[in-house]
């Protein structure tokens, strides 16, 4: 897994990585002044869900095909406990991670059993086994989905119906994921993930039972998917079939990929890129699918970095 | 007309050789997978959209050159194939050096390119192909029907499997091929040129998704999305076999068939996530695949 291309540069100090989380933040906080809410918290959501993604390509090496899986059940979970079980927001939201935890183990620890290539199969196959799944279960309202999902109260106090309240606590959600991203990723623990990316067989020789390190990854990856699907249930108020099939998947893998396999601010820049694009193009309806197909093929030909690793590479820094 | 377990033969027999049909499907679509990952260490996710565009050009052919089924199997794999050069030459030959992952990713938006084109162009809803007249109507063989035409789609795929087999395993050919999947650094220095054979290999591969194409238009629909979920499901036949057997990917791919077909009679809710289920059984007692090595 050593040629995937990360940023070469491994500064010592990340106060680059300080100074573009302020800019981040920064932007968040007057964005809605100038951009349209709810586009902005559909983006903070495939984000947050992009950043986990990349939380298992990015620094253990493992291509996941299926991360669909994970964001569209905990987009069902949420909007069906909000919706029929009365469930407020967060529980709901809780409700969903914890769906897609629970799947996240399953499946990881059948994918880690193959490496590679196989392991990118291995998790599209079992997100289609769980697309059908979807298709045909009672509660997910099949080709309608979960429609008219109620935002409710946030502890009981916050009416989120409330499109600023709303968007504050998507923020928070993004936020508060994303640094634990940050954290996980400069542990102990991250740092271990990268030397099975870098080398596995060296990694097991010094000791390191690396499946347990493989397994941990994914459903760490898994559960924060699931949190950033089901806050987007609430947010935009459905959970539906595109949200848990395979085209969902490959989006994720265009997110990371476009703004940089393995860097911290990458997937964030790439998910808003990416809808965005989607976004402006609604018109041309079909051409979405064609544009990101040719945005697959530049980046995979010209542009391995991203938008962030090239950035990062350009200003010899660390993003 | 019997019964077998309370279920009528005609159903069982019908479900089974559907099955097999199914088989017939997954044993050359995983077959290319095989030959092109062998070769290229490229997992081509646009198998799919080639086999796709196989039953359209047979579709083509017939509509604007008045051209036969049977002149369409022939050219259909030659015209795709040549697509498949064209790609490998473009874009897959400067990801050979690098990580794997690459190949899946550019493979897979050639076939977002692909699929969204021909969508746009003919919208999601299938197109009818006419079954070629000398292979409709069918024989009564006493306990099931058996129509002319899927006894013929199932000889084609084992002839051409076992055929491909034989190359591969059995002749110069074949043997130059496995040498440069080992090695391709020696066998260059014993003056094969490498370069062509794996962009011939890449032709070929995406030809035999194109074979597969063809024999499926008269049978399903020809429409843009029928080769986008195969996919999914052929890699779950390549999981389960093991990429590294020819023959472990036919024999696979037909079983999987028949068990699918099985399960259709039986349990069909499950007709849908059987190839999966096994999958993850497969995974949990024999994690390197049924003909797979432990790398």
């Amino acid at each position: 897994m050593a040629d995937i291309a990360l940023p070469s540069v491994e500064a010592k100090s990340s106060r680059s990585e300080v100074i573009a989380f302020v800019l981040m933040v920064g932007f968040f906080i007057v964005a809605p002044a100038f951009i349209y809410p709810v586009f902005l918290m559909k983006a903070l959501c495939f984000a947050l869900f992009a950043c986990a993604f990349n939380l298992l390509i990015g620094y253990g090496g493992l291509l996941s095909f299926g991360h669909a899986l994970y964001f569209g059940w905990a987009s069902y979970l949420t909007a069906h406990s909000a919706k029929v079980w009365g469930f407020p927001p967060e529980l709901a939201i809780l409700t969903g991670a914890a769906t897609a935890a629970l799947f996240g183990l399953v499946a990881g620890s059948l994918a880690i059993r193959r490496q590679g290539i196989y392991f990118a199969m291995i998790t599209l196959a079992l997100a289609q086994m769980m697309f059908f799944f979807a298709l045909q279960a009672k509660f997910t309202g099949g080709e309608d989905g979960i429609q008219a999902v109620p935002r409710g109260y946030l502890f009981g106090l916050v009416n989120l119906n409330d499109q600023t309240n709303m968007y504050i606590t998507t923020l928070v959600i993004f936020l508060a994921g994303f640094l634990l991203i940050y954290r996980i990723i400069n542990s102990p623990f991250g740092e271990v993930l990268k030397a099975i990316r870098e080398n596995e067989a060296r990694a097991i020789s010094l000791g390191y039972k690396t499946e347990r390190y493989k397994l941990m990854a994914f459903v760490l990856s898994a559960t924060l998917a699931g949190v950033a699907g089901g806050t987007k249930a609430i947010v935009l108020q459905i959970a539906s079939l595109t949200d848990v099939n395979w085209p969902m998947s490959g989006e994720v893998v265009l997110m990371a990929l476009v703004g940089g396999l393995g860097t911290v601010f990458g997937p964030v820049v790439g998910a808003f890129v990416i809808i965005a694009m989607q976004n402006y193009l609604a018109q041309v309806g079909q051409w979405v699918t064609v544009i990101q197909g040719v945005v697959f093929v530049v980046c995979v030909l010209l542009f391995r970095r991203g938008i962030i690793g090239e950035l990062a590479n350009l200003l010899r820094i660390r993003l | 007309m019997f019964e077998i377990f309370g279920i009528p033969s005609q159903a069982l027999f019908g479900q089974l050789l559907l099955g097999l049909i199914n088989g017939s499907f997954y044993a050359l679509l995983s077959l290319g997978l095989a030959v092109i990952f062998g070769m290229l260490n490229i997992i081509n996710f646009s198998h799919g959209a080639q086999y796709m565009m196989g039953a359209f050009v047979a579709f083509f052919l017939l509509h604007y050159f008045g051209l036969n089924y049977w002149v369409a199997l022939v050219i259909a794999p030659i015209v795709v194939g040549a697509f498949g050069v064209l790609i490998e030459r473009l874009f897959l030959q400067w990801l050979y050096k690098l990580d794997h992952l690459y190949g899946l990713l550019l493979t897979f938006g050639i076939a977002l390119i692909v699929e969204g084109l021909f969508r746009n162009q003919f919208g999601s809803s299938g197109q009818p192909y006419q079954m070629p007249e000398q292979l409709t109507g069918g024989q009564n063989l006493g306990f099931m029907f058996l129509p002319n035409y899927r006894a013929w789609v199932i000889v084609l795929s084992l002839t051409v499997c076992l055929g491909t087999w034989f190359i591969i395993e059995r002749t110069r050919l074949g043997a130059y091929l496995r040498a440069a999947t080992e090695n391709p650094t020696l066998v260059r220095a014993f003056g094969v040129n490498v370069s062509r054979m794996i962009t011939l290999t890449y032709g070929f591969g995406v030809g035999l998704a194109a074979l597969a194409g063809v024999m499926a238009a008269p049978i399903y629909n020809v429409s843009p999305q029928m080769g986008a979920e195969l996919i999914i499901v052929v890699f779950a036949v390549v999981v389960i076999g093991g990429m590294g057997s020819i023959m472990g990917a036919i024999v696979t791919g037909f079983g999987l068939g028949v068990i699918e077909g099985l399960t259709k009679v039986f349990f069909p809710e499950a007709s849908n996530t059987v190839i999966f289920v096994i999958m993850a059984i497969v995974l949990l007692v024999r994690p390197a695949g049924l003909f797979g090595r432990r790398a």
